[in-house]
Order: structure tokens, then C-alpha cells, then sequence
């Protein structure tokens, strides 16, 4: 990585990861790096690999060769509990609560490999974090509305004391009003000291959040920099950003 | 014509329609159900297998019952309207009282058209009901003409009775409602009856209401109707306050236990059975038995979410093993072990069993895993019958002279006494459910719901999706051999017949149509349907009927998935759930009505 970054040791790292399903090769020596504390974001556009990017880093997918490295440790062949009790934690693509099971048992699954007392204050900072969710901890999570099931779904995440946020194309599914208090809130979780990794499809207000990004394009990592610098790409900004402004 | 219309909701009701003013393709499709319903119920030989069951001597037997509730349902729910809001409502009037009639009148016909049919044709061929008997029970034995014109009228009659339906109260709906249920289900319940009246020391009461030859006394009818309104009109609300009440609180805390229903059906279960006669005891024992399994299914297919088409394999297994370990003429191993220890190994093999069939099965999902799991309920069934495996398990010929059930320090249980049986039964229904309800409200309840949900998401969450539906697999599997242990000693035999691919469907009718999830509803599934209209093998308290379970079975299934898919006694939480769509529509269009009207006049406001 060429970023220089204040701590040495990457939280979570991929050393050359090369990815296959069956036949099909997904990610090609697919080299990244998250930092502790950092906000980076991965854009890529359909079918680029994004997704097995997380999967990969979250041990539910096995790469064929390269290492997955965490806390400088090469996690392989951890399951992802593992990953899950060492801070590892995802907010899932389009939220996928557990739609029939309440609010307070989305919340309390979210802490599911906990077993510390500092269970309880955290569902109360979940609370004072989304007054809204704590009216509704007893209602269908799949009764509530899109921007009200993002809320239980970053809290669910919040609830494993992650280190680092894995975040699957947050803004999707959201309406436009929405995405912009959705990028607030992921600034707020950063600010707090948590990592986030987030794959986006929406570059602009991505970038305009994060510290770096990488640009993968049908499994390889094409562009590895800043994100001030990303945004000024012109190659960028023609196939990812449209004319400029959107 | 308006002046009999019903007056019981005053407000904005527009003026009766016009008697003929009516969508008349709608009646002749009603009126052809109808027919279609009434031949297809006489074919299945119900009037004529059923016509010795009386239900009001001499008026009314099962068998006619069976098909004149057809033409009074079709007749009202022909002019039934979903009322929603905004809709115009008419007063009711004649035009109902038309649609009834026409219904019944086509249906009526239908039926005609079969009398004359069966007096003319044979087709016995591939219909093999199609016979004398049931000419001569269409049409009381006076002939086709008779009968013919008989059931045009009658079923018009009955039809105009349902449309009639429409034009009275509710409170008058609701006291016919119950007189005809209360005469129906008490005339069902007769041998039952006999049987606890005795034990009760209530035999007085029984020959007030029944005929010695069978079938409820006129006079007997009569005692039960008032009985009916009496409770409509007294206690009927007082029921319903109760039950909203206990429906609120159960909503505001889901999981908190009535401990006064908790005592009642405790103390129940030990005192009932001592008054029970042996037909009721023998009838509760095979509940207990088919709820000890669907308590086991409920927690595969209700909490985990895999569906399992295969559980009677480990009903099998406990009861093979039970044989094995305790029978003296068990061919290969015989170790006579006494039932109380043989349960220890029962357990063992169902662990082993669940494992052996999970661990392959569990790394499917949804279709796949279904027919998989039906498959290997086959494979135990088979091997049991296989020569390979005939030495131990006795093959076609089964395992025979199992001793009872042996508890140590307490009683040795025999299957001649329904009495000690029910309470084994009893004994280990309690133990699964304590179980069944602690899981619930546990970590790994919990793990299992998610994994239900969302396989991956719950993977996502940290939790070990494999092992957790594993465990899931495997308390069901012990459920169903302690099930399968009691009935090896309950019967004392064995037969592969006896563990047909039939009871794992029988079992997943009681988990669905009681309500999926939820012990309660379990129970009611098994009590239903195994109680009153038996078993697979065991006959409920309606022996006639047996013939035609499965068909009862079947319509009650379809029944259930469409109107009332949250089961007899729901889940609060799902029935609300799976009934949201017609409400969060309203909700949605109205949000949706309302976002327009602010978005116009934000627009317009603006600027300014």
C-alpha cells in the first residue's frame, strides 16, 4: 500500500487473494489493506467482485491461494465466527434483518458471540444512538420502513463490538433523502473510532467520505489511492461518476 | 322487500339492491361449485358410510349432514362482500334470498343429475362408490323421480337458509352458529361422552341427551340448543373479554406464562385420567404420542426452519430400539433390559440417528432438503424390513411381547391398561414441553430463528449455522424416540408398517395446522386431528370417519393455508405477520395519499 497510514499493522489485510467459484475466477491477486480506525470504501461496478471482497474477508468465502490476514494473524481457514469475535463484523446488503423476529432480537443476535457484561450498556447506546428504534424494540423488524431497518441493521452490526465495519453497498434501496443522513450516520460510527470498509456503487458521496478507495474492475484492483485523488481521476469520473456532479 | 332487512348496524346503508338485480355469472359459478361439491362428496360414499352415524335421532345422521351443510355455506358466502372502507353497502334484502336460492337450486340439480345417472349408468368401474346403496340413500328408497325432485328443493331450500343468513343480526347469526355446532359436536363426541359420563358418575345426564340406540334424543337436541344460547347470551361475552384480554398481554409480553392455565392443565392431566374410561385414556395416549412427535417436529421444522419429510425415521428408531432392548423374543441382541434403562440407549441411538441423517441432509436447503429427508425416512424403514438387517429387527415379521414400560421404584406400565400409559405419556408430553419451551426462549431458540430468517446473514452474525441446525435435528430425534420407546411398549410389537411415510405427514399437519412455532397450537393440532379423526394406524372419536381422514386431512390443510395460515392457535406475533399485506397496504396508500398532498404543497410553498 502506498497510503501512509498512523498505525503500522493493518487490522485486516489481503495479501494476493485469487478467488474461484467453481471454474469461474472472481478476485485476481487482489492485494488490500484496512488500517485501524480508517474509512475506506471499494467501488466497483456489477459483477466486479465486491461482494466475494467481503465474503473473502469475512471467511464465508475460501480463497484458492493468498492469505487473509487479521491483526497480523492469517486467517484462512478461521470460520467466521472467528472473525466475528475478533471485531469483524457486516452490515449486509439491503439490511436482510431477521424479518420476523422482533427489533430486540435482531439487536440481540447481533451480539450473539458475546458473552461480556457490556451487553446491556450497548443496546442502551444503540437506543440513544436511534430513538426510533427503541420505540419499536418490540415490533416485526420486517414491519418497519427502509430507513428504520437501516438503523436496526447497523445496530445489529454495532451490538458484535466491532473493530471494523463491513458495509455491503449501504445506500442501496434507500430513498435519495435517505442515503445522505445513511452517509452521516457511517461518519458518526467512524468517528467513534471504528473502522469501516464500505463497497459502494454510489462513488461520489462515497469518496467524499472516505480516506482512500480502490477501484476493482471484473476482479482486479485498477486504482489504489486517496480518495481526493480518485475523485480527480479522470478515467474515474467517466465510468464511475458520471459527468462530474450528479 | 326492505322491510325484513337487517337493522342491527344503523349508519350509512344504500338501499337494497333489486331482487333480480345480480351478477348472475357469479350464481351459476357458485351454483356449479356447489353441484361439483355435492356429487364429489356423495361419490367419496360419506351419505351412505356415515348414514348409521345419527346425529339427532330420527331426523339427522352424518351422512346427510355431510352433504346439506354444502348448498346453506354456497348459498351465503354467494352474496358474502368483503367490506372495505369506502365501499357502498347495500341494505340486504331479497336479492340475497335469491342468490341462495339459485345456488342451492343448481346445486340441488347437480345432485338430480347424479341420481339419475346412478340409476341409469354404471360407471363402477373407475368410480367404486358408484352403486346401489347410494341411490337407494340419495333417494330414500322411493325412487329416482322422488329423490330428483327432493334435492332440487331441499338444497334450494337450504340455500335460501344460507342467503337468509345475510338478513339477520348478528347476535341471531351467532346463536344459530352455535345451537348447530354445539348439536354437531356433542352428537361427534358420543362414545367419548359415554365413556367420561361414566367416570363422572354422570350417566343421568348422558341418557338425557342420547338414545340408547345412538344419536342425540330430540329432546336432548333441544337441552343442547338452550344450553347454546345460554351461553352466547351470558358468557359469550364474558369469553370474549377474557381472551381479548389474555391476547393484550400476551402481545406486551410474549414470552411471560399464565401460571393460573399452567396450574389448571397441570392438575388436569393428574386427576383427569383417573375418571376417564378406557376408550377416552386409550384416545388421550394416542394424542400424547403424536404431540410428543409434532412437539419434536415443531422445534425442526417451527424453530429451525428445515423442513423434515423424513421424521418418522426416528419415531422408528426409538421404537425398534425400545424392542430390541427390552423384548425377550427379540431375534440377534436381546439384552431384556428394563424399559427405564433401555430409554438411556433409546436416547443414544436417536442421537445417533439424527447425526448419521443430519450431518449429509443439513448442508441442503429448502426443496432439496425436503426430499432428501424424505427419502431417508424410506431408507430406515426399509433397512428395518431388509434381510439384511431382519436379524436384529425381526423384519416383516416384526418384534413381538415387548414388556412394559418398567419405571424403576414406581409402576411397570402395561399397554393393557390405558390408564398407566396416559400418565407415562403424560410424564414425558410435560418433559418436552418444559423443553421445548426453554429452548425457545434460549440462546441456541434464538440462533435457530435467525438461521430460519437468514442462513447466511445468521452465518454473517457469528453463529455456526451447521452445528446449530445439527442440534436442532437432534432434540427433534429424541423427541420422536421417546414417542416411538412408549408405543413400542404401549402396543408391545413392532412392524415397519407401523412406521409408514404417512405419520411423518400426519405429524407435519398437526405442526402446521396448529400453528407452526408454538406449543399451544401443536397441542390443539394433535388433540384435532389425531383425537378426534385418529391417526394414521389409530382410530379418534370419529371411527366413522376413518375411511375419510385423509380427505379431512387434505381439505383442512388447504383450508388452513388459505384463510388461516398463522394455525388453530397462533402465534400472535405471525398471525399478525402473515395477515400484514391487507393492512400495511391501507397503511402504505395512505402515506402514500398523504406524502402527494404535503409534496404539492411544500412544492407550492417553497419558493416563497
Amino acid at each position: 500500500m502506498s497510503e501512509a497510514v498512523a498505525s503500522p499493522t493493518p487490522l485486516l489485510e489481503f495479501r494476493g487473494i485469487n478467488t474461484h467459484y467453481g471454474a469461474v475466477h472472481i478476485l485476481k491477486d487482489v492485494d488490500l489493506a484496512i488500517y485501524p480506525g480508517e474509512l475506506v470504501c471499494l467501488l466497483g461496478g456489477n459483477a466486479s467482485g465486491k461482494s466475494t471482497t467481503l465474503k473473502t474477508l469475512l471467511g464465508m468465502v475460501t480463497p484458492t491461494t493468498g492469505e487473509v490476514v487479521l491483526d497480523g494473524e492469517v486467517v484462512n481457514d478461521k470460520p467466521t465466527s472467528y472473525r466475528v469475535e475478533r471485531g469483524v463484523t457486516m452490515v449486509p446488503e439491503n439490511r436482510r434483518l431477521f424479518k420476523r423476529l422482533t427489533v430486540k432480537e435482531n439487536l440481540e443476535l447481533g451480539a450473539y458471540l458475546r458473552n461480556d457484561d457490556g451487553v446491556e450498556s450497548d443496546l442502551e447506546r444503540i437506543y440513544e444512538m436511534f430513538p426510533r428504534v427503541k420505540e419499536r424494540l418490540n415490533q416485526k423488524s420486517g414491519t418497519l420502513s427502509g430507513g428504520e431497518q437501516q438503523m436496526v441493521a447497523v445496530g445489529r452490526a454495532l451490538m458484535a463490538n466491532p473493530r471494523v465495519l463491513l458495509m455491503d453497498e449501504p445506500s442501496m434501496g434507500l430513498a435519495p433523502a435517505l442515503v445522505q443522513t445513511n452517509f452521516e450516520l457511517i461518519q458518526q460510527i467512524h468517528e467513534e473510532g471504528v473502522a469501516i470498509f464500505m463497497v459502494e456503487q454510489n462513488a461520489n458521496m462515497a469518496l467524499s467520505i472516505a480516506d482512500r478507495g480502490w477501484v476493482l474492475q471484473t476482479g482486479r484492483v485498477v486504482l489504489d489511492d486517496s480518495a481526493e485523488a480518485l475523485l480527480a481521476n479522470p478515467e474515474l469520473r467517466a465510468s464511475y461518476l458520471g459527468d462530474g456532479n450528479r | 322487500m326492505s322491510e325484513t332487512m337487517n337493522t342491527d348496524e344503523a349508519g350509512v346503508l344504500a338501499p337494497a339492491r333489486g331482487a333480480f338485480d345480480q351478477d348472475w355469472r357469479k350464481l351459476v359459478n357458485w351454483g356449479l361449485i356447489c353441484a361439483l361439491a355435492l356429487i364429489f362428496v356423495s361419490l367419496t360414499d360419506m351419505p351412505d358410510k356415515l348414514d348409521k352415524r345419527v346425529i339427532v335421532e330420527p331426523l339427522l345422521s352424518m351422512g346427510y349432514l355431510s352433504l346439506i351443510w354444502i348448498p346453506v355455506a354456497l348459498g351465503n358466502f354467494v352474496t358474502r362482500e368483503v367490506v372495505l372502507e369506502g365501499m357502498t353497502q347495500h341494505k340486504k334484502g331479497l336479492r340475497e334470498l335469491v342468490a341462495g336460492v339459485s345456488v342451492g337450486a343448481i346445486g340441488g340439480a347437480g345432485l338430480a343429475l347424479l341420481i339419475w345417472l346412478l340409476d341409469t349408468r354404471d360407471l363402477s368401474d373407475p368410480l367404486v362408490n358408484w352403486n346401489d346403496a347410494l341411490l337407494e340413500v340419495l333417494s330414500f328408497g322411493e325412487g329416482v323421480g322422488y329423490g330428483a325432485i327432493f334435492w332440487i328443493l331441499a338444497s334450494a331450500g337450504l340455500g335460501l337458509a344460507g342467503g337468509a343468513f345475510h338478513l339477520l343480526s348478528a347476535i341471531a347469526n351467532r346463536l344459530l352458529l352455535a345451537i348447530a355446532l354445539t348439536i354437531v359436536l356433542t352428537a361427534s363426541l358420543e362414545s367419548a361422552l359415554d365413556d367420561i359420563s361414566e367416570g363422572f358418575q354422570l350417566e343421568w345426564l348422558f341418557e338425557a341427551l342420547f338414545e340408547k340406540k345412538g344419536g342425540l334424543s330430540v329432546q336432548g337436541a333441544i337441552i343442547l340448543a338452550v344450553f347454546a344460547i345460554a351461553w352466547v347470551l351470558v358468557l359469550g361475552g364474558q369469553a370474549k373479554r377474557g381472551r381479548a384480554a389474555v391476547t393484550a398481554r400476551r402481545e406486551l409480553s410474549p414470552t411471560k406464562v399464565n401460571t393460573v392455565g399452567l396450574v389448571l392443565i397441570a392438575v388436569a392431566a393428574v386427576v383427569l385420567p383417573m375418571f376417564l374410561g378406557r376408550l377416552t385414556n386409550d384416545l388421550f395416549t394416542n394424542v400424547g404420542l403424536f404431540l410428543l412427535l409434532a412437539l419434536g417436529l415443531n422445534i425442526v421444522v417451527g424453530l429451525a426452519g428445515i423442513l423434515d419429510l423424513g421424521y418418522v425415521a426416528f419415531f422408528a428408531v426409538g421404537g425398534y430400539t425400545a424392542a430390541i432392548m427390552t423384548s425377550p423374543s427379540s431375534p440377534g441382541l436381546s439384552p431384556e433390559l428394563p424399559w427405564w434403562v433401555a430409554i438411556f440407549v433409546v436416547v443414544f441411538m436417536a442421537i445417533v440417528a439424527g447425526l448419521f441423517i443430519g450431518a449429509p441432509v443439513i448442508r441442503m436447503r429448502g426443496d432439496y432438503l425436503a426430499i432428501v429427508t424424505l427419502g431417508f425416512g424410506e431408507i430406515i424403514r426399509l433397512t428395518v424390513r431388509s434381510d439384511w438387517a431382519s436379524g436384529f429387527t425381526g423384519g416383516a415379521q416384526g418384534i413381538l411381547s415387548i414388556p412394559g414400560a418398567d419405571i424403576v421404584g414406581v409402576a411397570t406400565v402395561k399397554g393393557t391398561d390405558p390408564q398407566q400409559v396416559l400418565y407415562l405419556v403424560i410424564g414425558f408430553v410435560a418433559i418436552a414441553i418444559y423443553v421445548s419451551w426453554r429452548l425457545e426462549n434460549s440462546r441456541i431458540g434464538r440462533a435457530w430463528m435467525a438461521v430460519r430468517e437468514d442462513e447466511s446473514v445468521a452465518e454473517a452474525m457469528g453463529i455456526n449455522t451447521v452445528n446449530s441446525k445439527l442440534q436442532a435435528f437432534v432434540v427433534g430425534a429424541i423427541l420422536a424416540s421417546f414417542s416411538g420407546a412408549i408405543f413400542a411398549a404401549k402396543v408391545g410389537s413392532v412392524f415397519e408398517s407401523s412406521f409408514k411415510i404417512l405419520v411423518s405427514i400426519v405429524i407435519l399437519v398437526i405442526v402446521i395446522v396448529g400453528g407452526m412455532g408454538r406449543i399451544a397450537g401443536v397441542a390443539a393440532g394433535a388433540l384435532v386431528l389425531v383425537g378426534i379423526l385418529g391417526g394414521p394406524n389409530q382410530p379418534g372419536l370419529l371411527a366413522e370417519f376413518s375411511e375419510f381422514k385423509l380427505l379431512i386431512y387434505g381439505a383442512l390443510l388447504i383450508w388452513m393455508m388459505l384463510k388461516r395460515p398463522e394455525g388453530l392457535i397462533p402465534n400472535v406475533r405471525r398471525s399478525r405477520e402473515l395477515h400484514q399485506d391487507e393492512f400495511l397496504q391501507d397503511a402504505w396508500l395512505k402515506a402514500q395519499a398523504n406524502d402527494d398532498d404535503d409534496e404539492a404543497a411544500s412544492g407550492e410553498v417553497a419558493p416563497a
